[in-house]
């Protein structure tokens, strides 16, 4: 009975972010569209708390407890200008923790399980690079972190190296605990190459470009657990960002392969231009 | 190669999800004007932590014994908590803004 009524939860929350999201394209609903998405969200929470067998709750609603602090004083007292920023931080926070769930869930997947070992690499490679990725575009917002130049191929190099190794660890069929963590730091490394280059004024595409990247990651954890309000949330978060940014590439007169591949977009001030 | 195939009709239900929820994101935001690129980012960002639902489920799977599993997923939560959260309270404030101004392109 549990069961049956999760799913019903689930598959509420997945209609209440479709209708979120449509009402936030359009500006005289946006306001609410935000609200509709927002209690999708907490009833897929709710709804996930009744899982049967779930230990550890006091832990969980610490957790819970300190995220909801932190992430209301720091979207409360953000500066206007600075909103580009925190939104790249949260975006890289949401992929560090699916790269978290891959690396947890990694000690218990059976190794002969190639399939679900696949989703699973996918989601630890794809969540380390968002979550690096983000933090870099975040301080080159900032004006922190300057413009480098790094050759693209030794970025793609190291994305290769990090792909072998996934499939090694897959075809090894025997538990890697060294080599898993290898793999999330070659991930991070190639985050930073990937984001590094490009220009401070070009990183609001990039920025939604990594947003589709976190959507992903939803989507895989979604795909490891047979979830289907992660599969579905997260699919519709990657699709939409993909188009978001290159909506967005298109409003600012720039391609996105030109952003992405050709190394200085533009300088590092203008970047709080984002809307 | 066996392997994929094997995974794929074992999974059918899943990929048409997959499918569809792709066709579904392109379709809901293709009509977004230009103002509202960034909240929509900011929102749909504050979507994608849904992953939340996987870190609470990881946690609560952790064996009470095992610190280290038990740190990363505690880690998992907050930072899921932090992504959902702080997503929908800061698009909430982006959106504020456009209220107050609507003239502002």
């Amino acid at each position: 009975m549990i069961l049956q009524i999760i799913d019903i939860c689930y598959l509420i929350a997945v209609v209440l972010f479709i209708v979120g999201i449509k009402m936030m394209s359009h500006p005289d609903s946006a306001r609410k569209g935000n609200s509709i998405a927002l209690s999708g969200m907490i009833l897929a929470i709710l709804a996930s708390f009744l899982t049967p067998g779930l230990d550890n709750l006091v832990l969980i609603l610490i957790a819970m407890a300190l995220g909801t602090i932190g992430g209301i004083y720091s979207a409360k007292t953000v500066q206007m200008t600075a909103m580009p920023q925190l939104v790249s931080f949260f975006n890289g926070m949401g992929g560090a923790a699916a790269a978290l769930i891959g690396l947890v869930e990694y000690g218990d997947l059976p190794v002969d399980d190639i399939g679900k070992g696949a989703v699973l690499m996918s989601s630890l490679v794809i969540g380390s690079v968002s979550f690096s990725g983000s933090l870099v575009a975040m301080g080159k917002l900032q004006g922190v972190l300057k413009d480098i130049r790094i050759n693209k191929m030794l970025g793609f190099a190291v994305l290769g190296i990090a792909i072998a190794l996934a499939a090694y660890i897959l075809a090894s069929a025997a538990p890697q605990p060294t080599l898993i963590y290898v793999l999330v730091v070659l991930s991070l490394i190639y985050g930073l190459m990937f984001v590094y280059p490009i220009g401070g004024a070009d990183m609001p595409v990039v920025i939604s470009l990594l947003n589709s990247l976190t959507g992903v990651t939803a989507a895989t954890t979604g795909l490891l657990y047979d979830n289907k309000v992660m599969l579905m949330g997260g699919i519709l978060v990657g699709s939409a960002g993909i188009l978001l940014t290159l909506l967005m590439a298109k409003a600012m007169n720039r391609s996105v392969s030109n952003i992405l591949f050709t190394s200085f977009g533009g300088g590092s001030g203008a970047a709080a231009a984002g809307q | 190669m066996e392997a994929i195939i094997e995974y794929i009709s074992t999974n059918q239900q899943e990929l048409y999800i997959f499918i569809l929820a792709i066709f579904v994101g392109v379709e809901v935001i293709s009509k977004v004007p230009t103002v509202l690129h960034t909240p929509l980012m900011s929102g749909s960002n504050a979507l994608s932590g849904v992953v939340i639902v996987g870190s609470i489920i990881v946690l609560g799977k952790t064996d009470p014994a095992n610190y280290l599993a038990l740190s990363l997923g505690f880690l998992a939560v907050l930072l899921a908590t932090l992504n959902v959260v702080g997503g929908f309270a800061v698009t909430n404030r982006m959106l504020e803004m456009f209220k107050k101004k609507p003239g502002k392109k």
